[in-house]
């Protein structure tokens, strides 16, 4: 029972990536999408809880929504996955369901 | 897989609609089937053929029916989250004594079940939103 | 419908400020019809929709509180309220409103159906679901 949760909150903005973080099982898929692409980033307040959550979920982040907002790879939390849009599309199917924590 | 989309915000306030056509192209060019996008809330905006934003910028609403028109989508406005929001159809004009239509090809009108019809259809419901 | 499935709502807005409580609650009345299982679930400010004494008519606002207490006749079987999002508002169950349940068929009663679960609960609850409704 594997859940993909979509988050499109900034961290600075919202609970919405906590929310998802604590309410998702080990093995959960966790996709940042929108402003919530600003959590994957290296040396913020959320680094801890995020690189906390990958110790048992596995943790995306959408390419498009990146590149739009100046994230190049290399600031990225380590591990992070990077997904484009069909990549979006095969984490839906891979897991059982999708939640989106807005 | 068989999908259905749930569009919560209109267009250009909130990327919540670009994300969710972008989501479907890549379903559909991926060869699954979109069941259904059911627009609800603001999401309703989206259906308006009245919308002109400027041109160089992308046009939301062209998008979503040109995406319906390649692969015979059902969008669909819900009835209560449109009567709020005055989005109009033929049928809702004449039901509501409206003097115009706004709501633009290949969009439709229908009630809340369409959602949660198409939430039970699916393999898989997933939503946009703020 | 070809299928029955376990339908989750998950709540997590404060009522008034923005719709969204109010026209998440419009889709749960209008999914009785569809004869599923379905729980919801108040998380974060969402605590804040079932909260008694409401009167939003100075306000002009529709008050929608009194349908919440309806949800026991719309097929809705268990209204579960996250612990630590109440706690962190400091609120408990005493100050949330009570809703019935009655099987019309077994004639099986349930007093209140609003049950204030911990995180862990939360999460399997929601994963245990197969379809979740976010507003």
């Amino acid at each position: 029972m594997a859940d993909l949760h979509t988050v499109n909150k900034s961290p600075f903005e919202k609970n919405s990536l906590e929310a998802a973080i604590r309410f998702s099982l080990a093995g959960s898929c966790i996709l940042l999408i929108e402003d919530a692409v600003y959590g994957a980033l290296r040396g913020t307040r959320v680094e801890e809880m995020v690189k906390a959550a990958m110790a048992d979920k596995k943790v995306y982040a959408l390419q498009s929504d990146l590149l739009a907002r100046a994230i190049k790879d290399d600031r990225l939390i380590e591990g992070v996955g990077v997904v484009d849009y069909a990549g979006f599309v095969d984490l839906v199917e891979t897991n059982d369901k999708v939640q989106a924590w807005l | 897989m068989k999908l259905a989309i749930q569009v919560n915000e209109g267009p250009y306030q909130h990327q919540a609609s670009d994300s969710a056509y972008h989501f479907a192209k890549a379903a559909l060019e991926k060869g699954h089937e979109v069941c259904r996008v059911f627009f609800y809330h603001d999401g309703v905006y989206n259906g308006s053929r009245l919308t002109t934003p400027p041109q160089d910028d992308r046009n939301v609403v062209a998008r979503w029916v040109d995406l319906a028109e390649a692969y015979d989508l059902d969008l669909v406005l819900c009835v209560a989250a449109a009567q709020r929001r005055g989005l109009v159809d033929d049928g809702e004009a004449k039901r509501n004594a409206k003097d115009a239509t706004n709501i633009a090809p290949r969009f439709r009108i229908s009630g809340l079940g369409q959602l949660v019809e198409a939430a039970i259809l699916a393999d898989r419901l997933v939503v946009f939103g703020d | 419908m070809p299928t029955s499935k376990k339908f989750m709502y998950l709540n997590r807005r404060a009522p008034y400020g923005t719709i969204y409580a109010w026209e998440s609650l419009e889709v749960v009345l209008i999914g009785a019809a569809f004869d599923q299982e379905v729980s919801l679930m108040f998380a974060d400010d969402g605590v804040y929709q079932l909260v008694k004494g409401s009167d939003p008519s100075e306000a002009e606002m529709k008050n929608f509180l009194a349908t919440y207490r309806t949800l026991g006749d719309y097929g809705v079987r268990h209204m579960f309220v996250h612990q630590a999002s109440l706690e962190a508002r400091g609120l408990t169950q005493a100050d949330l409103i009570e809703v019935a349940w009655e099987d019309l068929d077994t004639e099986q009663e349930v007093d209140n159906i609003v049950e204030v679960v911990d995180t862990d609960q939360a999460a399997c609850l929601i994963a245990e679901s197969e379809v979740v409704f976010s507003f």
